[in-house]
Protein backbone atom coordinates (compact mmCIF):
# COMPACT_ATOMS: atom_id res chain seq x y z
CA UNK A 1 0.00 0.00 0.00
CA UNK A 2 2.98 2.28 0.50
CA UNK A 3 3.65 2.02 -3.23
CA UNK A 4 0.07 2.98 -3.97
CA UNK A 5 0.41 6.14 -1.82
CA UNK A 6 3.56 7.06 -3.70
CA UNK A 7 1.75 6.60 -7.01
CA UNK A 8 -1.10 8.77 -5.78
CA UNK A 9 1.35 11.43 -4.65
CA UNK A 10 3.00 11.34 -8.08
CA UNK A 11 -0.41 11.76 -9.71
CA UNK A 12 -1.16 14.79 -7.55
CA UNK A 13 2.17 16.29 -8.61
CA UNK A 14 1.38 15.76 -12.30
CA UNK A 15 -2.05 17.35 -11.89
CA UNK A 16 -0.38 20.27 -10.11
CA UNK A 17 1.99 20.61 -13.06
CA UNK A 18 -0.98 20.73 -15.40
CA UNK A 19 -3.00 23.28 -13.48
CA UNK A 20 -0.65 25.46 -11.41
CA UNK A 21 0.41 27.72 -14.33
CA UNK A 22 -3.23 28.22 -15.33
CA UNK A 23 -4.11 29.13 -11.74
CA UNK A 24 -1.32 31.68 -11.81
CA UNK A 25 -2.87 33.37 -14.87
CA UNK A 26 -6.27 33.40 -13.16
CA UNK A 27 -4.81 34.99 -10.03
CA UNK A 28 -2.62 37.52 -11.84
CA UNK A 29 -5.67 38.77 -13.76
CA UNK A 30 -6.68 40.51 -10.51
CA UNK A 31 -3.27 41.96 -9.78
CA UNK A 32 -3.37 45.76 -9.57
CA UNK A 33 0.29 46.09 -10.63
CA UNK A 34 0.91 47.65 -14.02
CA UNK A 35 3.13 44.72 -14.97
CA UNK A 36 1.80 41.33 -15.94
CA UNK A 37 3.93 39.24 -13.59
CA UNK A 38 4.76 38.98 -9.91
CA UNK A 39 4.82 40.41 -7.28
CA UNK A 40 1.13 40.79 -6.53
CA UNK A 41 0.55 44.32 -5.34
CA UNK A 42 -3.14 44.26 -4.61
CA UNK A 43 -6.58 43.23 -5.75
CA UNK A 44 -8.04 45.18 -8.64
CA UNK A 45 -10.48 44.84 -11.49
CA UNK A 46 -8.79 47.58 -13.51
CA UNK A 47 -7.46 45.20 -16.17
CA UNK A 48 -10.93 43.89 -16.87
CA UNK A 49 -12.12 47.45 -17.46
CA UNK A 50 -9.09 48.07 -19.66
CA UNK A 51 -9.97 44.92 -21.56
CA UNK A 52 -13.55 46.03 -22.17
CA UNK A 53 -12.25 49.27 -23.63
CA UNK A 54 -9.64 47.67 -25.85
CA UNK A 55 -11.21 47.85 -29.31
CA UNK A 56 -8.68 45.53 -30.93
CA UNK A 57 -9.44 42.75 -28.47
CA UNK A 58 -13.20 43.21 -28.69
CA UNK A 59 -12.97 43.06 -32.48
CA UNK A 60 -10.84 39.90 -32.29
CA UNK A 61 -13.33 38.37 -29.88
CA UNK A 62 -16.18 39.11 -32.25
CA UNK A 63 -14.28 37.55 -35.18
CA UNK A 64 -13.42 34.47 -33.12
CA UNK A 65 -16.96 33.88 -31.90
CA UNK A 66 -18.41 34.33 -35.39
CA UNK A 67 -15.79 32.03 -36.86
CA UNK A 68 -16.35 29.45 -34.14
CA UNK A 69 -20.12 29.40 -34.58
CA UNK A 70 -19.97 29.08 -38.36
CA UNK A 71 -17.25 26.43 -38.13
CA UNK A 72 -19.44 24.50 -35.70
CA UNK A 73 -22.35 24.75 -38.15
CA UNK A 74 -20.37 23.47 -41.15
CA UNK A 75 -18.28 20.82 -39.42
CA UNK A 76 -21.21 19.45 -37.43
CA UNK A 77 -23.49 19.25 -40.45
CA UNK A 78 -20.91 17.39 -42.53
CA UNK A 79 -19.80 15.31 -39.54
CA UNK A 80 -23.30 14.19 -38.56
CA UNK A 81 -24.19 13.15 -42.11
CA UNK A 82 -20.96 11.16 -42.47
CA UNK A 83 -21.28 9.58 -39.02
CA UNK A 84 -24.87 8.47 -39.67
CA UNK A 85 -23.67 6.80 -42.86
CA UNK A 86 -20.82 5.08 -41.04
CA UNK A 87 -22.83 3.88 -38.07
CA UNK A 88 -26.17 3.03 -39.67
CA UNK A 89 -25.22 1.44 -42.97
CA UNK A 90 -23.12 -1.47 -44.08
CA UNK A 91 -21.21 -0.87 -47.26
CA UNK A 92 -18.00 -1.83 -48.91
CA UNK A 93 -14.84 0.07 -48.14
CA UNK A 94 -16.21 1.41 -44.84
CA UNK A 95 -12.90 0.99 -43.03
CA UNK A 96 -11.13 2.83 -45.78
CA UNK A 97 -13.64 5.67 -45.70
CA UNK A 98 -13.33 6.00 -41.92
CA UNK A 99 -9.56 6.31 -42.20
CA UNK A 100 -9.96 8.86 -44.97
CA UNK A 101 -12.33 10.98 -42.87
CA UNK A 102 -9.91 10.95 -39.94
CA UNK A 103 -6.81 11.51 -42.09
CA UNK A 104 -6.68 15.34 -41.86
CA UNK A 105 -5.78 14.90 -38.19
CA UNK A 106 -2.59 13.15 -39.19
CA UNK A 107 -1.46 15.93 -41.50
CA UNK A 108 0.61 18.43 -39.50
CA UNK A 109 -1.44 21.60 -39.19
CA UNK A 110 1.39 23.71 -40.55
CA UNK A 111 1.42 21.61 -43.72
CA UNK A 112 -2.36 21.67 -43.98
CA UNK A 113 -2.24 25.46 -43.70
CA UNK A 114 0.45 25.95 -46.35
CA UNK A 115 -1.20 23.47 -48.71
CA UNK A 116 -4.57 25.18 -48.63
CA UNK A 117 -2.93 28.58 -48.93
CA UNK A 118 -0.96 27.56 -52.02
CA UNK A 119 -4.07 26.04 -53.56
CA UNK A 120 -5.94 29.32 -52.98
CA UNK A 121 -3.02 31.22 -54.43
CA UNK A 122 -3.18 29.08 -57.55
CA UNK A 123 -6.89 29.88 -57.78
CA UNK A 124 -6.02 33.59 -57.37
CA UNK A 125 -8.11 33.82 -54.24
CA UNK A 126 -6.62 36.04 -51.53
CA UNK A 127 -6.68 35.25 -47.83
CA UNK A 128 -10.14 35.90 -46.41
CA UNK A 129 -12.58 35.15 -43.64
CA UNK A 130 -14.03 32.45 -45.89
CA UNK A 131 -10.63 30.75 -46.11
CA UNK A 132 -10.40 30.77 -42.31
CA UNK A 133 -13.90 29.32 -42.14
CA UNK A 134 -13.40 26.40 -44.52
CA UNK A 135 -9.94 25.83 -43.06
CA UNK A 136 -11.19 25.64 -39.49
CA UNK A 137 -14.04 23.39 -40.62
CA UNK A 138 -11.63 20.92 -42.19
CA UNK A 139 -9.53 20.88 -39.01
CA UNK A 140 -12.59 20.30 -36.84
CA UNK A 141 -14.35 17.76 -39.09
CA UNK A 142 -12.37 14.62 -38.12
CA UNK A 143 -12.85 15.34 -34.42
CA UNK A 144 -16.57 15.89 -34.91
CA UNK A 145 -16.81 12.58 -36.81
CA UNK A 146 -14.99 10.75 -34.00
CA UNK A 147 -17.09 12.27 -31.23
CA UNK A 148 -20.45 11.96 -33.00
CA UNK A 149 -19.74 8.40 -34.11
CA UNK A 150 -18.99 7.38 -30.53
CA UNK A 151 -22.33 8.87 -29.42
CA UNK A 152 -24.31 7.42 -32.32
CA UNK A 153 -23.26 3.85 -31.65
CA UNK A 154 -25.13 4.13 -28.36
CA UNK A 155 -28.46 4.98 -30.02
CA UNK A 156 -30.52 1.91 -30.84
CA UNK A 157 -32.22 1.63 -34.15
CA UNK A 158 -35.26 -0.13 -32.69
CA UNK A 159 -37.04 3.13 -31.91
CA UNK A 160 -37.02 4.23 -35.52
CA UNK A 161 -38.18 0.84 -36.68
CA UNK A 162 -40.97 0.87 -34.08
CA UNK A 163 -42.11 4.32 -35.26
CA UNK A 164 -42.11 3.19 -38.87
CA UNK A 165 -44.07 0.03 -38.10
CA UNK A 166 -46.61 2.11 -36.18
CA UNK A 167 -47.26 4.07 -39.35
CA UNK A 168 -44.98 7.12 -39.17
CA UNK A 169 -43.61 8.43 -42.45
CA UNK A 170 -39.82 8.47 -42.92
CA UNK A 171 -39.83 12.25 -42.48
CA UNK A 172 -41.93 12.07 -39.33
CA UNK A 173 -39.66 9.37 -37.99
CA UNK A 174 -36.62 11.50 -38.63
CA UNK A 175 -37.95 14.64 -36.97
CA UNK A 176 -39.78 13.01 -34.08
CA UNK A 177 -37.53 10.08 -33.25
CA UNK A 178 -34.11 10.27 -34.84
CA UNK A 179 -33.35 13.96 -34.42
CA UNK A 180 -34.24 14.18 -30.70
CA UNK A 181 -32.08 11.10 -30.08
CA UNK A 182 -29.28 12.65 -32.14
CA UNK A 183 -29.35 16.01 -30.36
CA UNK A 184 -26.80 15.22 -27.65
CA UNK A 185 -24.39 14.05 -30.35
CA UNK A 186 -25.09 17.21 -32.37
CA UNK A 187 -24.35 19.40 -29.35
CA UNK A 188 -21.22 17.48 -28.43
CA UNK A 189 -19.92 17.76 -31.98
CA UNK A 190 -20.78 21.45 -32.30
CA UNK A 191 -19.18 22.31 -28.98
CA UNK A 192 -16.04 20.47 -29.95
CA UNK A 193 -15.88 22.20 -33.33
CA UNK A 194 -16.40 25.61 -31.74
CA UNK A 195 -13.63 24.99 -29.22
CA UNK A 196 -11.21 23.82 -31.90
CA UNK A 197 -11.87 26.88 -34.04
CA UNK A 198 -11.83 29.32 -31.11
CA UNK A 199 -8.49 27.94 -29.93
CA UNK A 200 -6.71 27.58 -33.27
CA UNK A 201 -3.58 29.61 -33.87
CA UNK A 202 -1.17 27.42 -35.86
CA UNK A 203 -3.15 27.50 -39.10
CA UNK A 204 -4.91 30.79 -38.41
CA UNK A 205 -1.66 32.74 -38.61
CA UNK A 206 -1.22 31.50 -42.18
CA UNK A 207 -4.81 31.95 -43.31
CA UNK A 208 -5.97 35.25 -41.82
CA UNK A 209 -6.11 38.24 -44.12
CA UNK A 210 -3.95 41.24 -43.23
CA UNK A 211 -5.56 43.21 -40.44
CA UNK A 212 -7.88 40.46 -39.26
CA UNK A 213 -7.18 39.03 -35.84
CA UNK A 214 -8.76 36.21 -33.87
CA UNK A 215 -8.34 36.13 -30.11
CA UNK A 216 -5.33 33.76 -30.18
CA UNK A 217 -3.51 35.69 -32.91
CA UNK A 218 -4.29 38.96 -31.11
CA UNK A 219 -2.76 37.58 -27.91
CA UNK A 220 0.19 36.27 -29.91
CA UNK A 221 0.71 39.72 -31.39
CA UNK A 222 0.55 41.39 -27.99
CA UNK A 223 3.04 38.93 -26.56
CA UNK A 224 6.18 40.03 -28.34
CA UNK A 225 7.79 41.88 -25.42
CA UNK A 226 6.12 40.62 -22.26
CA UNK A 227 2.83 39.39 -20.88
CA UNK A 228 0.66 42.45 -20.34
CA UNK A 229 -1.84 42.40 -17.47
CA UNK A 230 -4.63 42.72 -20.02
CA UNK A 231 -3.67 39.33 -21.43
CA UNK A 232 -4.10 37.82 -17.98
CA UNK A 233 -7.55 39.35 -17.71
CA UNK A 234 -8.39 38.11 -21.20
CA UNK A 235 -7.12 34.66 -20.23
CA UNK A 236 -9.44 34.71 -17.24
CA UNK A 237 -12.43 35.62 -19.39
CA UNK A 238 -11.60 33.00 -22.03
CA UNK A 239 -11.14 30.23 -19.48
CA UNK A 240 -14.48 31.15 -17.87
CA UNK A 241 -16.19 30.89 -21.26
CA UNK A 242 -14.52 27.78 -22.67
CA UNK A 243 -14.60 25.84 -19.41
CA UNK A 244 -17.81 27.26 -18.02
CA UNK A 245 -20.06 26.68 -21.02
CA UNK A 246 -19.35 22.95 -21.50
CA UNK A 247 -19.48 22.33 -17.75
CA UNK A 248 -22.80 24.11 -17.52
CA UNK A 249 -24.12 22.26 -20.57
CA UNK A 250 -22.97 18.92 -19.17
CA UNK A 251 -24.39 19.71 -15.75
CA UNK A 252 -27.75 20.78 -17.17
CA UNK A 253 -27.93 17.70 -19.39
CA UNK A 254 -27.28 15.49 -16.39
CA UNK A 255 -29.82 17.38 -14.29
CA UNK A 256 -32.58 17.05 -16.87
CA UNK A 257 -31.89 13.43 -17.73
CA UNK A 258 -32.07 12.59 -14.03
CA UNK A 259 -35.35 14.45 -13.68
CA UNK A 260 -36.95 12.38 -16.43
CA UNK A 261 -36.21 9.14 -14.62
CA UNK B 1 -28.33 -3.15 -39.71
CA UNK B 2 -30.07 -5.92 -41.61
CA UNK B 3 -32.61 -4.58 -44.07
CA UNK B 4 -30.43 -1.77 -45.37
CA UNK B 5 -27.37 -3.83 -46.06
CA UNK B 6 -28.07 -4.16 -49.77
CA UNK B 7 -24.78 -3.75 -51.58
CA UNK B 8 -26.25 -1.28 -54.05
CA UNK B 9 -27.66 1.05 -51.38
CA UNK B 10 -26.72 4.56 -52.34
CA UNK B 11 -27.92 6.31 -49.19
CA UNK B 12 -24.68 6.07 -47.22
CA UNK B 13 -22.78 7.51 -50.15
CA UNK B 14 -25.18 10.43 -50.41
CA UNK B 15 -24.67 11.12 -46.71
CA UNK B 16 -20.91 10.75 -47.00
CA UNK B 17 -20.37 12.73 -50.16
CA UNK B 18 -20.27 16.26 -48.67
CA UNK B 19 -17.55 15.30 -46.20
CA UNK B 20 -15.61 13.30 -48.79
CA UNK B 21 -15.74 16.12 -51.35
CA UNK B 22 -14.74 18.62 -48.65
CA UNK B 23 -11.67 16.63 -47.61
CA UNK B 24 -10.63 15.83 -51.17
CA UNK B 25 -10.89 19.45 -52.21
CA UNK B 26 -9.28 20.98 -49.14
CA UNK B 27 -6.73 18.39 -48.05
CA UNK B 28 -5.88 15.91 -50.80
CA UNK B 29 -5.65 18.35 -53.72
CA UNK B 30 -3.71 20.98 -51.71
CA UNK B 31 -1.18 18.30 -50.74
CA UNK B 32 -0.62 17.62 -54.43
CA UNK B 33 -0.21 21.34 -54.99
CA UNK B 34 2.52 21.52 -52.36
CA UNK B 35 4.50 18.97 -54.33
CA UNK B 36 3.95 20.79 -57.62
CA UNK B 37 4.87 24.14 -56.11
CA UNK B 38 8.10 22.79 -54.69
CA UNK B 39 9.45 22.71 -58.26
CA UNK B 40 8.47 26.29 -58.98
CA UNK B 41 11.09 29.00 -59.01
CA UNK B 42 11.13 31.91 -56.61
CA UNK B 43 12.16 35.18 -58.27
CA UNK B 44 11.44 37.88 -55.79
CA UNK B 45 9.35 38.52 -52.67
CA UNK B 46 6.04 36.75 -53.32
CA UNK B 47 6.84 36.38 -57.01
CA UNK B 48 7.35 32.93 -58.45
CA UNK B 49 7.09 31.33 -61.85
CA UNK B 50 5.85 27.88 -62.78
CA UNK B 51 8.82 25.71 -63.58
CA UNK B 52 10.13 22.23 -63.21
CA UNK B 53 13.49 22.63 -61.56
CA UNK B 54 15.14 21.11 -58.55
CA UNK B 55 16.64 24.28 -57.07
CA UNK B 56 14.53 24.22 -53.90
CA UNK B 57 15.17 20.54 -53.32
CA UNK B 58 18.86 21.00 -53.98
CA UNK B 59 18.98 23.78 -51.40
CA UNK B 60 17.16 21.59 -48.89
CA UNK B 61 19.48 18.64 -49.46
CA UNK B 62 22.75 20.58 -49.45
CA UNK B 63 22.26 23.36 -46.89
CA UNK B 64 23.17 22.09 -43.44
CA UNK B 65 20.87 24.70 -41.88
CA UNK B 66 17.91 22.56 -42.91
CA UNK B 67 19.56 19.36 -41.74
CA UNK B 68 20.14 20.90 -38.33
CA UNK B 69 16.46 21.85 -38.17
CA UNK B 70 15.38 18.31 -39.02
CA UNK B 71 17.69 16.89 -36.39
CA UNK B 72 16.53 19.43 -33.80
CA UNK B 73 12.88 18.67 -34.54
CA UNK B 74 13.27 14.89 -34.26
CA UNK B 75 15.39 15.22 -31.13
CA UNK B 76 13.01 17.61 -29.37
CA UNK B 77 9.92 15.59 -30.36
CA UNK B 78 11.59 12.47 -29.00
CA UNK B 79 12.50 14.13 -25.70
CA UNK B 80 9.00 15.54 -25.27
CA UNK B 81 7.41 12.16 -26.10
CA UNK B 82 9.57 10.20 -23.67
CA UNK B 83 9.08 12.70 -20.85
CA UNK B 84 5.33 12.83 -21.48
CA UNK B 85 5.19 9.02 -21.34
CA UNK B 86 7.17 8.95 -18.09
CA UNK B 87 5.07 11.71 -16.54
CA UNK B 88 1.78 10.39 -17.88
CA UNK B 89 1.86 6.64 -17.30
CA UNK B 90 1.49 6.68 -13.51
CA UNK B 91 -1.46 9.10 -13.39
CA UNK B 92 -3.21 7.08 -16.10
CA UNK B 93 -2.60 3.91 -14.06
CA UNK B 94 -3.84 5.52 -10.85
CA UNK B 95 -7.02 6.83 -12.51
CA UNK B 96 -7.72 3.46 -14.11
CA UNK B 97 -7.15 1.43 -10.93
CA UNK B 98 -8.49 3.71 -8.23
CA UNK B 99 -11.67 2.87 -6.32
CA UNK B 100 -12.01 6.53 -5.41
CA UNK B 101 -15.67 7.54 -5.50
CA UNK B 102 -15.01 10.72 -7.44
CA UNK B 103 -12.98 9.16 -10.22
CA UNK B 104 -15.10 11.15 -12.71
CA UNK B 105 -13.54 14.29 -11.27
CA UNK B 106 -10.02 13.08 -12.09
CA UNK B 107 -11.16 12.28 -15.63
CA UNK B 108 -12.90 15.62 -15.99
CA UNK B 109 -9.74 17.41 -14.88
CA UNK B 110 -7.90 15.47 -17.55
CA UNK B 111 -10.23 16.71 -20.29
CA UNK B 112 -10.39 20.25 -18.93
CA UNK B 113 -7.06 21.39 -20.47
CA UNK B 114 -8.48 20.65 -23.95
CA UNK B 115 -10.99 23.42 -23.32
CA UNK B 116 -8.44 25.95 -22.15
CA UNK B 117 -6.83 28.11 -24.78
CA UNK B 118 -3.56 26.71 -26.07
CA UNK B 119 -1.90 30.10 -26.18
CA UNK B 120 -2.94 30.96 -22.61
CA UNK B 121 -1.62 27.62 -21.36
CA UNK B 122 1.63 28.21 -23.23
CA UNK B 123 2.23 31.79 -22.12
CA UNK B 124 1.36 30.86 -18.53
CA UNK B 125 4.89 29.45 -18.24
CA UNK B 126 6.28 32.95 -18.63
CA UNK B 127 4.62 33.65 -15.27
CA UNK B 128 6.48 30.71 -13.77
CA UNK B 129 9.95 30.96 -15.30
CA UNK B 130 10.14 34.59 -16.43
CA UNK B 131 12.16 37.34 -14.80
CA UNK B 132 8.98 38.48 -13.07
CA UNK B 133 7.84 34.89 -12.65
CA UNK B 134 6.88 32.85 -9.62
CA UNK B 135 10.19 31.01 -9.43
CA UNK B 136 12.34 34.12 -9.39
CA UNK B 137 9.90 35.75 -6.97
CA UNK B 138 10.14 32.78 -4.63
CA UNK B 139 13.94 32.76 -4.73
CA UNK B 140 13.92 36.48 -4.10
CA UNK B 141 11.78 35.95 -0.99
CA UNK B 142 14.17 33.28 0.23
CA UNK B 143 17.11 35.54 -0.52
CA UNK B 144 18.83 33.11 -2.87
CA UNK B 145 21.54 33.93 -5.37
CA UNK B 146 21.89 36.55 -8.07
CA UNK B 147 18.50 37.45 -9.40
CA UNK B 148 16.81 37.21 -11.72
CA UNK B 149 18.14 33.96 -13.09
CA UNK B 150 17.49 33.48 -16.78
CA UNK B 151 15.43 30.33 -17.29
CA UNK B 152 12.94 31.68 -19.78
CA UNK B 153 13.45 31.49 -23.55
CA UNK B 154 15.57 28.33 -23.55
CA UNK B 155 15.10 24.85 -24.89
CA UNK B 156 14.05 23.81 -21.40
CA UNK B 157 11.03 26.12 -21.36
CA UNK B 158 10.06 24.99 -24.86
CA UNK B 159 10.10 21.36 -23.69
CA UNK B 160 8.08 22.19 -20.58
CA UNK B 161 5.55 24.10 -22.68
CA UNK B 162 5.14 21.20 -25.11
CA UNK B 163 4.75 18.61 -22.37
CA UNK B 164 2.23 20.79 -20.57
CA UNK B 165 0.04 21.09 -23.65
CA UNK B 166 0.33 17.50 -24.93
CA UNK B 167 0.40 15.52 -21.67
CA UNK B 168 -3.41 15.10 -21.52
CA UNK B 169 -3.34 13.30 -24.92
CA UNK B 170 -0.80 10.86 -23.51
CA UNK B 171 -2.60 10.22 -20.22
CA UNK B 172 -5.97 9.83 -21.93
CA UNK B 173 -4.66 7.27 -24.43
CA UNK B 174 -2.87 5.21 -21.78
CA UNK B 175 -5.92 5.42 -19.52
CA UNK B 176 -8.22 4.12 -22.26
CA UNK B 177 -6.10 1.03 -22.85
CA UNK B 178 -5.63 0.39 -19.11
CA UNK B 179 -9.37 0.72 -18.55
CA UNK B 180 -10.00 -1.97 -21.17
CA UNK B 181 -7.93 -4.58 -19.32
CA UNK B 182 -9.86 -7.32 -17.53
CA UNK B 183 -9.58 -6.41 -13.83
CA UNK B 184 -9.23 -10.09 -12.88
CA UNK B 185 -5.97 -10.54 -14.73
CA UNK B 186 -3.64 -8.91 -12.23
CA UNK B 187 -5.15 -10.73 -9.20
CA UNK B 188 -4.96 -13.96 -11.20
CA UNK B 189 -1.26 -13.40 -11.79
CA UNK B 190 -0.85 -12.71 -8.06
CA UNK B 191 -2.58 -16.00 -7.09
CA UNK B 192 -0.22 -17.79 -9.41
CA UNK B 193 2.67 -16.46 -7.35
CA UNK B 194 3.71 -13.26 -9.10
CA UNK B 195 4.88 -10.32 -7.01
CA UNK B 196 2.86 -7.10 -7.54
CA UNK B 197 5.68 -5.72 -9.66
CA UNK B 198 5.89 -8.90 -11.75
CA UNK B 199 2.13 -8.91 -12.21
CA UNK B 200 2.29 -5.35 -13.44
CA UNK B 201 5.30 -5.86 -15.65
CA UNK B 202 4.16 -9.07 -17.28
CA UNK B 203 0.40 -8.56 -17.47
CA UNK B 204 -0.72 -4.94 -17.21
CA UNK B 205 2.18 -3.16 -18.90
CA UNK B 206 2.15 -5.25 -22.12
CA UNK B 207 -1.62 -4.90 -22.37
CA UNK B 208 -1.39 -1.12 -22.04
CA UNK B 209 1.27 -0.76 -24.75
CA UNK B 210 -1.22 0.03 -27.55
CA UNK B 211 -2.42 3.07 -25.60
CA UNK B 212 1.11 4.11 -24.78
CA UNK B 213 2.05 3.81 -28.45
CA UNK B 214 -0.99 5.78 -29.62
CA UNK B 215 -0.31 8.53 -27.08
CA UNK B 216 3.36 8.63 -28.05
CA UNK B 217 2.54 8.90 -31.75
CA UNK B 218 0.18 11.80 -31.12
CA UNK B 219 2.64 13.67 -28.94
CA UNK B 220 5.52 13.07 -31.34
CA UNK B 221 3.63 14.18 -34.44
CA UNK B 222 1.99 17.16 -32.75
CA UNK B 223 5.32 18.38 -31.38
CA UNK B 224 7.15 17.80 -34.64
CA UNK B 225 4.62 19.87 -36.57
CA UNK B 226 4.59 22.86 -34.20
CA UNK B 227 6.11 26.27 -34.58
CA UNK B 228 4.14 28.52 -32.21
CA UNK B 229 5.46 27.15 -28.92
CA UNK B 230 9.14 27.84 -29.78
CA UNK B 231 8.15 31.34 -30.87
CA UNK B 232 6.54 32.04 -27.49
CA UNK B 233 8.76 30.12 -25.09
CA UNK B 234 12.04 29.66 -26.95
CA UNK B 235 15.08 31.76 -27.75
CA UNK B 236 16.43 32.54 -31.22
CA UNK B 237 18.13 29.16 -31.56
CA UNK B 238 15.15 27.12 -30.39
CA UNK B 239 13.44 26.68 -33.72
CA UNK B 240 11.78 23.62 -35.15
CA UNK B 241 11.30 22.63 -38.77
CA UNK B 242 7.83 24.18 -38.62
CA UNK B 243 9.45 27.54 -37.89
CA UNK B 244 11.35 27.33 -41.18
CA UNK B 245 8.04 26.80 -42.97
CA UNK B 246 6.61 29.79 -41.13
CA UNK B 247 9.64 31.94 -41.99
CA UNK B 248 9.57 30.95 -45.65
CA UNK B 249 5.84 31.53 -46.15
CA UNK B 250 4.96 34.34 -43.74
CA UNK B 251 8.21 36.31 -43.44
CA UNK B 252 10.15 35.77 -46.66
CA UNK B 253 7.12 35.17 -48.90
CA UNK B 254 9.14 32.50 -50.67
CA UNK B 255 6.29 30.19 -51.64
CA UNK B 256 8.22 27.52 -53.56
CA UNK B 257 10.65 27.04 -50.68
CA UNK B 258 7.74 27.05 -48.22
CA UNK B 259 6.13 24.30 -50.29
CA UNK B 260 9.36 22.30 -50.39
CA UNK B 261 9.78 22.55 -46.63
CA UNK B 262 6.11 21.71 -46.00
CA UNK B 263 6.34 18.63 -48.15
CA UNK B 264 9.47 17.56 -46.30
CA UNK B 265 7.73 18.00 -42.95
CA UNK B 266 4.74 16.02 -44.22
CA UNK B 267 7.07 13.29 -45.45
CA UNK B 268 9.03 13.02 -42.19
CA UNK B 269 6.03 13.01 -39.86
CA UNK B 270 4.02 10.92 -42.33
CA UNK B 271 6.73 8.25 -42.24
CA UNK B 272 6.40 8.12 -38.47
CA UNK B 273 2.63 7.62 -38.80
CA UNK B 274 3.09 4.93 -41.46
CA UNK B 275 5.62 3.03 -39.36
CA UNK B 276 3.25 3.24 -36.41
CA UNK B 277 0.22 2.02 -38.37
CA UNK B 278 2.27 -0.89 -39.74
CA UNK B 279 2.65 -2.17 -36.20
CA UNK B 280 -0.44 -0.95 -34.39
CA UNK B 281 -3.15 -0.25 -36.98
CA UNK B 282 -5.23 2.90 -36.73
CA UNK B 283 -8.04 1.76 -34.45
CA UNK B 284 -6.41 2.58 -31.12
CA UNK B 285 -6.14 6.24 -32.06
CA UNK B 286 -9.92 6.59 -32.32
CA UNK B 287 -10.60 4.95 -28.97
CA UNK B 288 -9.66 7.91 -26.81
CA UNK B 289 -12.68 9.79 -28.15
CA UNK B 290 -15.24 7.22 -27.07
Amino acid sequence: MRVWSLLKFYTVLVYTFMFAPIMVVLVLAFNSSQFGGFPIEGFSLRWFYALAENDAIIRALRTSVMLGLLTALIATTLGILASVALVRYQFRGKQWITTFLISPVLVPETVLAVGLLIFMRWLHMPRSFALLLIGHSIIALPFVVLVVQARLIGIRKDYEEAARSLGASPLQTFFQITLPLLLPAVFAGALFAFTISFDNITATIFWRPAGMETVPTQIFGMLRNSVSPEINALGFVMICITVGVPLLAGGLARYFSRKKI
Amino acid sequence: MSDQSLPADRRPWILLSPALVFITLLVVIPMAFILVYSFYENIDLAVDVPAFQFGNWEELLTDSYYHTAIWKTLRLSFIVTVLAAVLGYIPAYVIAMTRYRHKWLLLLLLILPFWISFIIRTLSWIHIFGNQGALNGLMNLLGLGDLPIQIMYTEFTVIVGFIHVFLPYMILNIYVSLEGIDTNLEPAARTLGATPWQAFREVTLPLSLPGLAAGSLLVFVLTGGSYVTPLILGGPSDFLFGNLVYDAVVTELNWPMGATLSFTLLFILGSVVVIYSRFMGMNQLAKAFG
